[in-house]
């Protein structure tokens, strides 16, 4: 098992090294906006354009650059500086990437509350009218795109332009420790709309496997026993229904981690996903290199967590 | 151990059988079963229909039987003929599965059809226990066997983990399990299948049942493994005086071991009679099918095996008049008109059989066959 780890932690090394490569080689070779120009403002002749160039180091060789890039990130952790603000790419992400935590992890405990419990159900009374109503609401929320059901959202219960007043609206995000309070109203309608679209895809997986899993011989074993049906739900069908499922959560709060670009921006929250549309519109490439490498990191983190998880929860699953 | 007590292992060829007044002769040394006075399970026209989108099945069709304290009844069939969901409706097993069961099943005087749920349960696992085909899909996959042994004494017996883990090793030494302290923690998988059975086993004896049904216990097992796990069923019968339903499709497993054996066709019993009555003087054309299809060592090796022409008929819908006339080489055109109900053989009270052949008719033919 430790070997395994070992082995699976030097790939996820060397699979993040691609990546940097990857994106450093696309956001310099792809015909993007000059971020010299960009920075150099109107009117500036080609010697101060040629300067800032230089400052940035931009006029070095590509395989200088990227090696300067690699070196400092390995040695030192250093991320560089971003072209538009001059701040540390390190310390932006430190600053942005608790608004990001706050929303994916809040979200995700909705969703599995909201979505497992109706999937449990819904399997349990297949085709019944709970289950009919239950499966069309989630193909209803599946199929609604998360900018849209956002946007209605603020438009029905943000304090500002909503209909109803309730909840603070976009750009209202505190952090959690300068202001738990308006943390938790302000995060309550992006967590609940990024959790429908997933409570649903949720919802669906658990009715589907438990389904399956309520087919097994070893469930009617269990009935065989004399357990009360609860007991024969929970500790045999669920214990085994959900195995699968949360090996696609892990994966899923990994995707999530590296930014909800969509929801950060609907809402205004100063989170990962934000930073990463702000800087693509900036051509600021050490910020979307900062970020991408993140999003790479918490999925190759992920994948790593869900099979050394699985190791846990199937006792079949065996690594060598 | 030694294997399949008594050894009267009936044969095709036996003579002339004991008459219906000495019922305990192959069970003698079942210790506390005495006279079958007063039968454990009565089945009374158990009828079972499944709604599918395809329409109704009717999976059992009105089978009868009775089975004394202590005796062993074979129930043989093809797959598809009923016999597993018959053994799992006594227990109200397919209730779950989303079945409609009717009749009468009375154990001990109690009808188990008419319980409620919580009542059955208390049954369940307690006083009639069962053991399933295959016990790698059957154990959890999830849990050590231990735990699932305790979890099933725990379900019936107010008593802590560690007595009730105790109890477990016992019950895995019981039923020949090597190193039982060491196997009680060990997953399913990680066990042989025969191991797996006989851990299966164990479980069922938790709660010291009066009547054990077991489906196809040895199907899923290597040939060398199934001769064993017969004999351990047949000395835990003897030494606990238990009853036992073997569901089976192989008339070799119940000539080994039951008393009585019924031969289901269709959702329905076709012919009911003692092992040694039904092998030496069948006589359902159905019978006769099962019988010659059975190879022998003793025969001669260049003789064909005579397979039963056509599959088992569709439970949707089923074949008019005897269920069996599209595959019977006997049928007369009257027999896909008039079902045939099931009646003793003259002279015969503990033979019965659903056939439209007379029975001298039926004897002659079986004479040619033989």
């Amino acid at each position: 098992m430790t070997g395994y780890v070992v082995r699976r932690v030097l790939w996820g090394a060397l699979l993040l090294i691609l990546v940097s490569a990857l994106t450093f080689v696309l956001f310099r070779i792809l015909p993007t906006a000059d971020p010299a120009r960009l920075r150099a403002g109107h009117n500036t002749s080609p010697k101060v354009i040629a300067e800032i160039r230089a400052g940035l180091g931009l006029n070095k060789p590509l395989l200088t650059q990227f090696w300067l890039y690699m070196k400092g990130l390995f040695l030192h952790g250093d991320l560089g500086y971003s072209y538009y603000s001059g701040a540390s790419v390190k310390s932006l992400i430190f600053d942005r990437l608790p608004a990001t935590l706050s929303l994916t992890v809040g979200s995700a405990v909705i969703w599995m509350a909201i979505g497992l419990p109706i999937g449990i159900v819904s399997a349990l009374r297949r085709r019944s009218r709970t289950d009919r109503t239950a499966m069309g609401a989630a193909l209803l929320f599946i199929s609604a795109p998360e900018y849209w059901l956002g946007l209605i959202v603020l438009y029905l219960f943000a304090a500002d332009i909503g209909q109803i007043k309730v909840f603070p609206g976009a750009g209202s995000y505190a952090g959690m420790t300068a202001d738990p309070q308006k943390w938790v109203t302000s995060l309550i309608l992006p967590w609940l709309v990024l959790a429908a679209g997933f409570a649903a895809v949720y919802a669906r997986l658990m009715r589907g496997s438990l389904i399956e899993t309520m087919g097994a011989d070893y469930i009617r074993t269990a009935r065989a026993k004399g357990l009360p049906e609860r007991q024969v739900v929970l500790r045999h069908g669920v214990r085994a229904a959900i195995t699968p499922i949360l090996t696609i959560f892990a994966l899923d709060v990994g995707v999530l981690l590296g930014g909800a670009v969509l929801i950060e921006t609907v809402f205004d929250i100063p989170g990962i996903g934000r930073l990463n549309y702000d800087a693509i519109t900036h051509a600021d490439f050490p910020i979307i290199q900062g970020t991408v490498l993140l999003a790479a990191l918490f999925i190759i983190v992920a994948n790593i967590a869900v099979d050394i998880a699985y190791a846990y929860l199937d006792p079949r699953v065996r690594y060598s | 151990m030694s294997p399949f007590d008594g050894a009267d292992t009936p044969e095709a060829t036996a003579s002339p059988p004991p008459s219906a007044a000495s019922p305990g002769a192959m069970r003698s040394a079942s210790p506390d079963s005495g006279p079958a006075e007063e039968s454990l399970l009565r089945v009374e026209d158990l009828r079972v229909t499944y709604a599918t989108e395809d329409g109704t099945v009717q999976a059992v069709d009105g089978i009868s039987y009775e089975l004394g304290r202590g005796r062993t009844l074979g129930i043989v069939g093809e797959s598809g003929s009923g016999k597993t969901v018959a053994a799992l409706s006594v227990l109200g097993l397919t209730r779950a599965e989303g079945a409609t069961v009717s009749g009468r099943v009375s154990f001990e005087g109690r009808d188990l059809l008419a319980l409620e749920e919580s009542e059955l349960r208390a049954i369940r696992g307690d006083e009639i226990a069962m053991v399933f085909q295959d016990p790698l899909s059957s154990l959890h996959p999830m849990y050590r066997v231990g735990a699932q042994i305790v979890e099933a004494i725990r379900a019936h017996r107010d008593i802590a983990k560690a007595p009730a883990r105790a109890r477990a090793i016992e019950l895995l030494e019981l039923v020949g399990i090597p190193e039982p302290s060491v196997r009680v923690d060990s997953y399913p998988h990680e066990l042989s299948g025969g191991q797996r059975q006989r851990a299966m086993i164990a479980m069922a004896l938790s709660g010291d049942p009066k009547l054990l049904i077991a489906d196809e216990p040895t199907t899923a097992l290597d040939v060398t493994v199934q001769a064993q796990i017969l004999a351990l069923l047949s000395r835990l019968q003897r030494e606990r005086g238990m009853a036992l339903v073997l569901v089976t499709h192989d008339l070799g497993v119940v000539a080994e071991m039951a008393d009585e054996i019924a031969v289901m066709y269709a959702g329905r019993i076709v012919e009911h009679a003692p092992a040694e009555r039904l092998f030496a003087v069948p006589e359902h054309p159905y019978t006769w099918g099962l019988l010659r299809s059975i190879p022998t060592l003793d025969g001669p090796r260049e003789e064909l095996l005579t397979p039963i022409p056509g599959s088992p008929p569709s439970p949707l819908a089923p074949p008019s008049g005897c269920r069996f006339h599209p595959r019977c080489p006997y049928s007369e055109p009257e027999h896909a008109r008039t079902d045939p109900a099931l009646e003793p053989v003259p002279g015969r009270p503990d033979h019965e059989i659903a056939c439209l052949l007379s029975s001298p008719t039926r004897r002659r033919l079986w004479k040619e066959l033989a």
